[in-house]
């Protein structure tokens, strides 16, 4: 046939091009999951609360944050600025820094104060994820998809609590004791606090809840006429930062 | 056309080399290598069959991941309407504890290196030993 | 056309293989922290975005500013600037490819990056930037090789390529917004929280982007035998000259609003960045070095005599681009995370396994140019 080199070059790579249309189709052409309506979480409101006044973190309690790092596989990397910490304890002012009173003194404001992932009602880590590795479930849990999630590390920009950990390496040489029953994560994806969405759907309460021995943490569903809703409305009660919007859902009880 | 010997030459050499793994399996009498894993003591039926699951584990994997973490739905309703928990230790590392005796045997081989192990834990020795016996 | 880049003299191979040399360190380097992890950087838990990022950002400006040549060309006819628009084209497109390439080596899970266009999420400005930038790449591919081609048979470009380059004119103006949207859009971060963002980062841009084209014409002035034309360099120069101007403006209405304001979560990051904070000073050398290099730059930039002299020319606009580097770079992401959202302050140091790959990737945006402008030469060379 009468055709020269460079149309039949353009040709060939055309027609390469086209043998990848139907495997590259089937690729994105994923039918999206039918959202249940009624579901195993529809209905719920989760919400945790902190009672700072029940809380003996400034004595050196750490029951709580010793139970859910060890359920969890979340590993102790040994340096400040790799570690990973779904739940921990920070000064006050720090949990607070809109709280500042001058002379005035807080009726808590030399204590220590749990702080972990809010599970934002309005998240601005769901907002920015470019892969929907984060999302907010129905019960209102902000969940990671650590299979989905790319390591950009945006969410951990976007969050104003600084609640989520990086894996800056394999974490697995730095468990102790590899909780069998719970995935550890790999390097590459961020991880938070999930709720303990895994123990919730065997009935059980957070670990870090289960583990309080003074019941200073308190979990559940939040809506009016609830159990958390009245412990929360009957008491002065603080949330951090709200001035940002995101609708932080741990009440802190003074 | 030109160079006539050089370019059949060349042909013939290429066809050589790139039809190696074909016909050296062939003589070497490698071609018959059976992978040989080791099946589970304790159980004799996955969660679907073993053909099924010969060819759409993967896919069974993924589906699995889907509906457990991002839908919420941890059970999982076989084709012949078994319910299963959705948990890759708990209930696939559960009969299959021996990685090295069965996964590995047909991923060493393919040459595929799947990285669910570097999360999902799989049983202790301890653990494996008294299945597979 | 393309096989100019087969045919230089001694400078030019020399140059090919340090930069291929380069490249191989940076790719060492890349694998030990594929292997291992981003734990071979510097960056933290509190500072989680650093060197990778403060690049990427710079090259999205370096790539929109070829604008400045394309809108006095197409859109106002001035033909002086006929000589330096491949220039400006080609300049784009590897300033597109390094800025994608550094995002890449930042990903902790970079074999997933197709995730972003198999789970296309309309609500994150990550999603949008990589529309954004891609588009912009092909445009200016086109653009560029186009061009090229039909100088190198001697015809008019077709018809649909001005159209086409008014469309990259708006197209870069949006990939440089867009990417000041991926951090002026966190509330969570009050130093990025501000609407001048974009007019900063475009700003800056368009004097990085252009002193980094005139420093390019001027090399293959010296030592390829191109002439790029006086009348378009000093105009450029003056582009550069207000843009610089302006960024350093709005480098100071920044620190009137946080200072006068003294709000304090805002002036928190400031003060970090130009006085130092609680005892970490570990930016304030390097902010003020750009804003003495700025200010230096502005001064040999406005003056005639200086800007005509072609010496004094290219120090004025190194000066820019290492000056706008360092600002947009180091002095705009670091400072984000600088009181972390507790108030701590971690400080970031980039390691050596970080700087050796971040010399890897601008080896490789050098090859890239290399290679273009070869073909460039080529072409112009094979015309006389």
């Amino acid at each position: 046939m009468n055709i020269d080199r460079r149309s039949f070059i353009k040709l060939a790579a055309l027609g390469l091009f086209a043998m990848a249309a139907k495997p590259a189709l089937d690729l994105i052409s994923r039918p999206s999951a039918a959202r249940a309506l009624d579901g195993p979480f529809a209905g719920k409101r989760l919400a945790m609360a902190v009672d700072l006044s029940a809380c003996t973190a400034g004595d050196g309690c750490v029951d709580c944050i010793a139970a859910c790092h060890s359920v969890h596989n979340v590993p102790n990397i040994g340096n400040i600025k790799e570690e990973i910490k779904w739940l921990w304890e920070v000064d006050y002012k720090q949990a607070f820094p809109d709280q500042e009173n001058g002379f005035a003194r807080e009726p808590l404001q030399d204590s220590r104060v749990l702080v972990l992932c809010n599970h934002c009602d309005n998240p601005p880590c769901v907002k920015v994820c470019p892969t929907q590795a984060t999302w907010k479930r129905d019960d209102g849990i902000v969940m990671m998809d650590y299979h989905r999630c790319i390591g950009c590390r945006y969410c951990m920009a976007a969050c104003p609590y600084g609640s989520r950990s990086f894996n800056w390496r394999d974490p697995r040489p730095y468990i102790q004791t590899i909780e069998e029953s719970y995935p550890t994560r790999t390097r590459g994806v961020v991880e938070k606090c999930n709720f303990c969405e895994e123990r919730l759907s065997d009935g059980l309460q957070p670990a870090c809840v289960e583990a309080c021995s003074k019941g200073a943490l308190k979990f559940g569903d939040l809506k009016p006429g609830t159990e958390l809703y009245e412990l929360i409305s009957s008491q002065f009660n603080l949330r951090r930062k709200t001035e940002l919007g995101t609708r932080p859902q741990v009440y802190y009880l003074l | 056309m030109y160079d006539k010997g050089k370019i059949i030459g060349g042909l013939a050499i290429f066809i050589c080399l790139a039809s190696f793994p074909a016909w050296y399996m062939a003589a070497s009498g490698k071609a018959d290598y059976r992978t040989n894993h080791v099946l589970p003591a304790s159980e004799n039926q996955c969660v679907e069959s073993a053909q099924y699951m010969r060819e759409y584990h993967m896919q069974l994997m993924q589906q699995w991941r889907d509906q457990a973490v991002r839908e919420g739905d941890k059970v999982y309703l076989s084709s012949d309407n078994r319910t299963f928990d959705i948990n890759l230790t708990g209930t696939c590392f559960r009969c299959h504890t021996n990685k090295a005796d069965f996964c590995d045997r047909c991923h060493n081989y393919t040459g595929t290196a799947p990285n669910c192990w570097d999360c999902h834990n799989v049983p202790p020795a301890s653990v494996q030993s008294q299945v597979t016996k | 056309m393309i096989e100019s880049i087969f045919r230089g003299g001694k400078r030019y191979w020399l140059l090919i293989s340090g930069l291929i040399l380069l490249m191989a360190a940076g790719l060492a380097a890349y694998l030990e922290q594929w292997n291992i992890g981003l734990a071979v950087t510097g960056l933290s838990r509190d500072v989680s975005w650093g060197l990778y990022l403060a690049n990427f950002t710079f090259f999205v400006g370096v790539a929109a500013s070829a604008v400045m040549i394309v809108i006095p060309y197409y859109l106002h006819n001035s033909k002086e600037f006929r000589r330096i628009l491949i220039l400006g084209e080609f300049m784009a497109v590897t300033a597109c490819l390094l800025a994608i390439t550094f995002i890449l080596v930042d990903l902790g899970q970079p074999a997933r990056v197709f995730n972003i266009i198999l789970y296309p999420t309309p609500g994150s400005v990550i999603f949008w930037d990589v529309v954004v930038l891609s588009v912009y790449l092909l445009l200016n591919m086109v653009l560029g090789w186009v061009a090229l081609d039909a100088e190198y048979k001697e015809t008019a470009p077709p018809a649909w390529l001005k159209p086409v380059a008014i469309v990259s004119v708006v197209w870069a103006i949006s990939i440089h917004t867009v990417t000041a949207f991926i951090y002026a859009g966190l509330a969570a971060r009050s130093f990025w929280l501000t609407a001048l963002l974009a007019p900063r980062f475009l700003a800056s841009a368009f004097a990085s982007g252009p002193a980094l084209l005139i420093l390019i014409a001027l090399g293959m002035k010296k030592w390829g035998g191109f002439d790029p034309g006086d009348q378009s360099l000093d105009k450029v120069a003056k582009i550069v000259a207000y843009a610089v101007i302006i960024t350093l403006f709005f480098l100071l209405l920044e620190i009137f609003t946080v200072f006068y304001s003294q709000e304090p979560d805002a002036m928190a990051h400031f003060q970090y960045l130009l006085f130092g904070l609680d005892n970490h000073y570990g930016l304030v050398p390097w902010i003020w070095t750009s804003i003495t290099l700025a200010c230096a730059a502005i001064i040999l930039l406005v003056i005639p005599s200086m800007r005509k002299n072609q010496l004094i020319l290219a120090l004025a606009c190194a000066a820019v681009f290492i000056s706008i580097w360092i600002d947009k770079g180091l002095g705009l992401i670091v400072p984000g995370f600088i009181p972390s959202p507790l108030g701590d302050i971690t400080e970031y140091t980039p390691t050596l396994l970080e700087t050796l790959i971040t010399i890897g990737v601008w080896s490789m945006g050098g090859l890239i140019l290399t290679l273009l402008l070869k073909v460039v030469l080529g072409v112009r060379q094979g015309q006389r």
